[in-house]
């Protein structure tokens, strides 16, 4: 549905991206990552055809952004980052307005916006100026309009910034409801919002893509042994050995001992899950456990790994 | 084209600040204020004409009232105004950033540009609708002519929308409304004077001078002639200044 190759943009002399390329297929629900000014913005500007890229392609159901832009506009809802809305309009009149610059004829468009209003749950709000609402209520207010022509593509940037726990869990409930039928590209900084919601990542730092695919391939990538952490009050000595003869142990490590209390990490296969071995054991030894949790699973972790690798690298 | 929507959502914003508010009463007031002078001094002239039946036979509303008001007032006024007409067009989208939305809406950035265009001409004829008032009132005490008052509406018309794109082009290459309102005047003024110099300057260079000046392209519309070289200079000098204002949307695009 979306295939970018290639693409580069310059301003002035700096590249604000180089050479990324990615493609997302039809009804995904993929989540674009990386540090601030990584160029996430920049790539998701030059997708919606707000400014041409200096070099590359990119393609959206079909259609070339640049040479095609204003049928890859029709078949997009945008919401860029900073949800830049009219303040003096109406919730509703500015939704039919949008709406009817989208194309949607005018009969269909009274219950498409209704329709709208209620999904992004702003229809209380729908005669008050924008300019007089809250953040989290304009937040919402440019959501509809992104999905209120119902288009193949959405685009989002940051869609649950500033709002509260609240609104987050309900505008990423609407999210999910769009999958499917909708395509979406979304970027944000919450990880565990990109594991909930997405099925695949794309992660971008310094302008260049460093890793795509499905969460579960690159955490596998990343961490490709599973990791338990564990915390014991035992012997130090006697553990690391203890816990070697427990069968698909590749490593034992001890990290720290503090007043008798040891931090130990235990690698195995990733198939092999040790925990209830870990915690017989530790019951037949009269060890005390205080804490035992898998580490290294998680997409923040394969982030955190990927970009600052990517670093340590230069 | 996609002009109408964009159309009517300037038209919404004009009226939901007080900007166009604003303008109107400002000028309502002023061209009041000139219309009730030449009211009184043509008054007190027919008068004298009333004891002196040569002086009579030159007096008639349309050169006593209608005909100075509009190009002596009227079109220097309207060119103070029109820069506060423009100067939100564009600046104002840019500032905060609504332009990014605007510009991936599947319409082309020409329908954006007219549709921003007809909205400030609009306005602009609902001002000049709402001085109608006055030769009205004329046409009720004496006999008016209604050809001359015509052009003259014509003229003001065509000039006034020639303003407006000069307007739209300065507030599509700022962020800031008082820079795009003080650089369209700056611009109007200069196309403004430059046919005093012509006078003196004679041959072709005056010639060249005379033409290019706003305001002397008026003044036959003023006098009840419709010349076709006036029309055109005004509407060349719309679409070159529309023309200019869709490049540099284009080259915004580029520059990101």
């Amino acid at each position: 549905m979306i295939e970018v190759q290639s693409l580069t943009k310059h301003y002035g002399t700096i590249a604000a991206i180089h050479d990324v390329s990615f493609s997302v297929k039809r009804g995904e629900i993929v989540g674009f990552l990386g540090p601030n000014g990584a160029g996430k913005t920049t790539t998701m500007r030059i997708l919606a055809g707000f400014m041409p890229a200096t070099q590359g392609t990119a393609t959206v159901a079909g259609y070339d952004v640049f040479t095609q832009s204003l049928e890859v506009r029709r078949r997009i809802g945008y919401l860029p980052e900073n949800v830049p809305l009219y303040p003096e309009m109406r919730v509703a009149s500015y939704l039919d307005f949008v709406a009817e610059v989208k194309g949607v004829g005018r009969a269909e468009r009274r219950r498409r916006v209704a329709e709208v209003m209620d999904r992004c749950l702003i229809a209380d709000v729908q005669h008050r100026p924008i300019g007089k609402l809250s953040k989290g209520y304009r937040q919402r207010v440019g959501l509809a309009q992104a999905i209120v022509s119902d288009p193949e593509v959405l685009i989002l940037d940051e869609p649950t910034i500033g709002l509260d726990p609240k609104q987050i869990a309900e505008i990423r409930a609407l999210i999910k409801s769009l999958a499917g039928q909708h395509t979406v590209i979304l970027s944000t900084h919450i990880l565990p919002e990109v594991s909930m919601l997405c099925q695949g990542v794309i992660i971008i730092n310094k302008g260049a893509v460093v890793a795509q695919g499905p969460i579960d391939r690159l955490v596998e990538q990343v961490f490709p042994r599973a990791r338990v952490q564990l915390q014991l009050a035992a012997p130090p000595d006697a553990v690391p050995a203890e816990i070697r003869r427990i069968p698909g142990v590749l490593s034992v490590e001890r990290q720290a001992v503090s007043d008798g209390v040891g931090t130990y990490v235990v690698e195995a296969p990733r198939d092999r899950d040790v925990r209830s071995e870990l915690f017989q054991l530790a019951a037949d030894q009269k060890w005390r456990l205080l804490e035992l949790r898998r580490i290294g699973m998680t997409l923040e972790e394969v982030f955190i790994r990927i970009v600052a690798g990517e670093e340590a690298s230069e | 084209m996609k002009v109408w929507p964009i159309f009517k959502k300037e038209m919404l914003l004009y009226f939901s600040s007080p900007v166009a508010y604003a303008v109107i009463t400002l000028f309502l007031l002023i061209v009041g204020y000139f219309f009730y002078l030449y009211f009184v001094s043509f008054t007190l002239m027919s008068m004298q004409a009333a004891m002196n039946p040569g002086l009579a036979r030159d007096l008639n509303v349309t050169d006593g009232i209608v005909r100075p008001l509009f190009a002596n007032i009227v079109s220097i006024i309207v060119l103070f105004m029109m820069p506060m007409l423009t100067m939100r067009l564009f600046a104002e989208e840019r500032k905060s950033g609504t332009i990014e939305l605007l510009l991936t809406y599947p319409v082309r950035d020409g329908a954006v540009l007219i549709a921003k265009y007809l909205a400030a001409l609009a306005l602009y004829a609902i001002m000049l609708a709402l001085t109608l008032l006055y030769p009205v009132t004329i046409a009720y005490f004496a006999r008016l002519e209604w050809g001359p008052l015509f052009s003259g509406y014509l003229g003001l018309l065509l000039m006034g929308g020639a303003f407006l794109a000069v307007g739209l082009l300065a507030s599509s290459l700022t962020e800031n409304q008082i820079v795009a309102a003080f650089a369209t005047f700056v611009v109007l003024l200069i196309f403004w004077v430059i046919g005093w110099s012509a006078d003196y300057t004679g041959g072709l260079a005056g010639r060249v001078l005379s033409h290019l000046s706003l305001v002397d392209h008026f003044e036959s519309f003023s006098k009840g002639v419709i010349d076709s070289r006036d029309v055109i200079y005004y509407v060349d000098f719309m679409v070159l200044a529309l023309c200019l204002t869709r490049r540099s949307l284009e080259a915004r695009r580029w520059k990101g």
